[in-house]
């Protein structure tokens, strides 16, 4: 699981939860590959991206490293900038660990790095 | 009609191991379902040129979100049953992969995604697995979420086998409910083995629907999948044979039989001559 996918993720639709914004993580396997940049995808994802929770991701991943602190202005034009969005949002993934639902707790087990988002049926 | 997948277990249990590895090795079943994804992502009308981030819905085993990466899009996929992940895997698709039932409907922020895709996959959601399970709740549950995640403007594309008539018509309903417009494209409907279903959905407000494929009668309904024909033409090509069927094969094959002293006819301009097209 990418951070992007992290970024975007939820646990809105246990029951009970009103925003599940933004799932915590306790990772027990990190890796970091090599993903080919794309600007004009990572600029127009930036537009997307929740970047306080994108640091909290890899603050909790022990990956923190040099990710800016905010979105720079003009970030399109920003190459430096737009590398390093793509290295946090791209490059980082979780293998093994757990997302958490900062409301109720609930655990989403991550394995061989796919999120167990199932839910149970009393759950829904 | 009996034998139809979802109709013998929930998909989690149908697609098992011994299933999800069938369905990757098939390759006259991965050309169709690369054709159809090929097909989905043009009826996605996405800006041209630009790389979106995409949903795939029913993922499974990644044949179609390898189509989406092949048009350098950033995908993210998601399915039920973890054997056919488990391929994707191995596969070493791009996207990212998420085990999760679409009837509990997606864990996603809005406007998370640029566009949706899923092909062979919504049928199994109008299946009641479980004694709790009411099809209609869980397909508006699925619509409106999906809903929730596109970004104002985006699109999302199904391809899908219904059952039957009334089928169609609780699948629209509950998407209508949800919020989207759109509607049923359907590709070649006067073949039986050509016809393909697509529920165009769209979030932007009433816009018209794409124009299906073989509609106009005089055009031929493909009788292979379009891939397998071009690589046999491409075999032969290379093999300095002419290509099967053709006139220069049919006046070769009569040379043959003459030189075998077979009796044959004499060749006319009418030999090999076009037959009109099939009127299905």
């Amino acid at each position: 699981m990418k951070l992007l996918t992290h970024n975007i993720l939820t646990s809105k639709c246990l029951k009970g939860v009103t925003v599940g914004y933004p799932l915590g993580i306790v990772a027990k396997e990190v890796k970091v590959n090599e993903v080919e940049f794309n600007p004009e995808f990572i600029s127009r994802m930036i537009q997307k991206v929740d970047w306080p929770a994108l640091c909290k991701a890899a603050e909790n991943l022990g990956h923190l490293d040099d990710l800016p602190p905010a979105v720079v202005e003009d970030y399109e034009n920003n190459e430096e900038f737009l590398k390093k969005a793509h290295h946090f949002l791209m490059e980082i993934e979780v293998i093994n660990g757990d997302l958490v639902c900062p409301e109720t707790g609930r655990k989403f087990p991550v394995t061989d790095g796919i999120p167990n988002m199932l839910a149970n049926e009393d759950e829904v | 009609m009996s034998g139809r997948p979802e109709h013998q277990a929930p998909p989690e249990i149908f697609y098992g191991q011994d299933e999800a590895r069938k369905y990757t090795r098939n390759t006259r079943m991965m050309e169709i379902q690369l054709a159809m994804s090929e097909r989905a992502v043009e009826l996605l009308c996405l800006p041209e040129n630009q790389p979106c981030h995409i949903i795939d819905l029913g993922c499974g085993s990644g044949l179609s979100g390898e189509t989406l990466t092949e048009q350098g899009h950033v995908w993210t996929g998601v399915d039920i049953s973890s054997a056919m992940l488990g391929v994707a895997k191995e596969r070493e698709v791009e996207g990212d992969l998420l085990l999760g039932d679409l009837g509990q409907g997606l864990p996603f922020r809005a406007g998370a995604f640029d566009g949706a895709i899923s092909i062979s996959a919504l049928q199994w959601l109008c299946n009641a697995d479980q004694r709790s399970h009411n099809p209609a709740n869980r397909l508006y549950t699925f619509f409106s979420s999906l809903y929730g995640c596109l970004s104002r403007g985006s699109r999302a594309v199904f391809q899908f086998y219904p059952e039957n008539s009334s089928q169609v018509e609780l699948i629209t309903s509950q998407a209508m409910k949800a919020g989207f417009t759109g509607g049923l494209v359907v590709d070649y409907p006067n073949s039986t083995k050509a016809k393909k279903f697509f529920l165009c959905l769209m979030t932007g407000g009433q816009q018209p629907l794409p124009a299906a494929l073989g509609v106009d009668s005089r055009e031929e309904a493909p009788s292979h999948v379009a891939f397998s024909q071009k690589r046999e033409r491409m075999k032969q090509l290379r093999a300095g044979k002419a290509p099967k069927k053709s006139r220069d094969w049919i006046l070769e094959k009569k040379e043959r039989r003459r030189r075998q002293g077979k009796e044959t006819r004499d060749d006319s301009k009418f030999t090999g001559r076009k037959r009109p097209s099939h009127v299905w």
